[in-house]
């Protein structure tokens, strides 16, 4: 699959990649390499130049249930008059009915979106406005509102990029939870943080270059030779720390509920 | 109330209490959705239908409605795609479209009509007809934000999700700002453009920080439009005042102090309380 905008600049070439059943991939590569470009192709928001994109069969965009998106910008419209509940409920648009009209009643709805709110730790800030929220909370909200069609993959653009190292790992951990049922696609430029947690991890720098979770186990240096230097550095330190800052970040957790 | 023994007063009154209704629930879509541009450019441009009302002829009410509507949806096909850098067009559109109902007016024989009514209305000789018809519009605005609110909402809150879930957003965007001609129309007829536009963004305005959703939002900003409305027109009977002009400075004067009660109050000490 290639890619570009205006048909100039080629921002993807030579694309193949598939995601996996409850696979959790980290997307990782340089600034402008491409990797939310991937996403919203993957999305339907922009098609391809050449290839195709499969989403379980069909065109992107026909299902679009399927996919739970998490955009990397959740600081829009701040001072929106809505509670965090309100922008949950959103995610029963598009699920039948006239004009995006949810089918589903809306007593059911908000008794979903409680209970999602719930599930992510935010069943208190609920009824709280969007722009009270912290950065963190409102990923959250905005993952609660991409699951409430109970998706098959969920896909986040840079979500650690607002959150603080302690409250990185909580996130991390929640993440690792919802990958029981969902497939998950975080596209980050910090692969050490989400070192212990993914299970693949594709490096994405105009080209992509597919790591299976084998691989990541093996830690040979040749395995990320593609990405950036950067990246490989980075690489480094996790082949030596990979089992320690699993666990540490996850003492972090405990101690700070 | 000796106020409202007069029924050009009652009328008034009606007129500004209808005016504040519809206004606090487009304005606070405007407000959202950041188009107060946008909806001043509708307004500014709708002269030009008024104009060729007069130099053709035809009945003001459904020219001015027909050429607001087209500049309207020029104006949203240009901005639909690039909501942020549309504001040239829509000044360029603004002009002329005001500069073309001037020129019409200008060669029109006979009387000119005075622009002064246009901007700023003629609230205290609305006909009881020119009510009816915005009881109607009214009713019809309300109806159809209530049934849609929810897509309303989407597009409004996160533009690229709405679009994800499969909303037609441009429709939608197209029939808020179709809506938005026909409000702005409707009501330069009895307040004039300019107070159309002050009561479009003053009251939701100062009602977007407190409310917690959009319905709270557009209650609360017809509530303040029509406490300002009945004030200016008070202010305008008792000291023979211009009452558009009356009503905008009550809006713009309470605007300013709690903008300014704001900042102080930002600035005071207060006790620190702990997080959680």
């Amino acid at each position: 699959m290639d890619f570009s905008y205006n048909g100039e600049d080629v921002v993807l070439s030579d694309i193949n990649l598939t995601i996996r059943e409850h696979d959790f991939m980290a997307v990782i590569g340089p600034n402008g390499g491409g990797k939310s470009t991937l996403i919203r192709l993957v999305l339907g928001l922009l098609k391809p130049d050449k290839g195709q994109i499969r989403v379980l069969g069909e065109r992107p965009g026909k299902l679009t249930q399927a996919l739970g998106y998490v955009p990397q910008n959740v600081h829009i419209n701040d001072h929106f008059p809505i509670t965090a509940l309100d922008v949950v409920l959103m995610g029963c648009l598009g699920t039948g009915g006239h004009l995006g009209q949810s089918r589903r009643t809306r007593k059911e709805c908000e008794k979903d979106g409680l209970a999602t709110l719930e599930r992510l730790g935010m069943a208190e800030h609920a009824h709280k406005k969007i722009g009270e929220l912290s950065g963190g909370q409102r990923q959250r909200v905005f993952i609660a509102r991409a699951l409430m069609t109970r998706p098959r993959l969920l896909l986040l653009d840079e979500p650690t990029a607002g959150i603080d190292s302690g409250g990185r790992a909580d996130f991390l951990n929640l993440l690792k939870t919802l990958n029981k049922d969902v497939a998950i696609v975080v596209v980050t430029h910090d692969l050490f943080a989400v070192s212990g947690y993914v299970k693949s991890v594709a490096c994405v720098n105009h080209r992509l270059h597919y790591h299976s979770q084998e691989e990541i186990e093996g830690q040979t240096l040749e395995t990320m030779y593609a990405c950036t230097v950067e990246d490989v550095c980075r690489v480094q330190v996790l082949a030596q720390g990979l089992p320690g800052a699993g666990l540490k970040k996850r003492g972090d957790a405990d101690g700070n509920p | 109330m000796e106020i409202l023994k007069y029924e050009f007063m009652r009328h008034a009154l009606a007129a500004g209490l209808l005016t504040s209704i519809i206004c606090g629930i487009m304005g606070t879509l405007v407000v959202v959705n950041r188009i107060v541009f946008l909806s001043g450019g509708i307004a500014h441009a709708a002269y030009g239908g008024i104009g060729m009302a007069f130099y053709f002829n035809w009945p003001v009410i459904p020219s001015t409605m027909g050429f607001s509507l087209g500049a309207s949806l020029v104006m949203a096909a240009v901005t639909l795609n690039n909501r942020q850098r549309a504001d040239t067009v829509i000044g360029v559109i603004w002009a002329v479209g005001m500069a073309f109902g001037i020129i019409l007016v200008d060669l029109t024989p006979g009387y000119n009509v005075d622009l002064m009514s246009y901007l700023f209305g003629s609230i205290l000789t609305v006909p009881g007809s020119d009510l009816i018809i915005m009881g109607v519009i009214g009713a019809l605005i309300l109806f159809l934000v209530v049934f849609f609110y929810k897509e309303l909402m989407a597009i409004s809150y996160d533009e690229e999700f709405a679009g994800l879930r499969g909303l037609p957003v441009r429709g939608i965007y197209f029939f808020l700002i179709a809506m938005l001609g026909f409000t702005v129309v409707m009501v330069i007829q009895v307040v004039g453009l300019i107070m159309v536009i002050a009561l479009l963004t003053i009251p939701p305005f100062m009602m977007e920080k407190y409310a917690r959703s959009l319905g709270t939002m557009m209650a609360g900003s017809s509530l303040l439009g029509a406490c300002f409305t009945m004030a200016g027109l008070y202010l305008s009977y008792r000291f023979d005042l211009t009452s558009g002009a009356a009503i905008i400075m009550v809006a713009g004067t309470v605007f300013l102090v709690t903008l300014g009660v704001e900042k102080i109050w930002s600035f005071m000490p207060r006790t620190v309380q702990p997080e959680n």
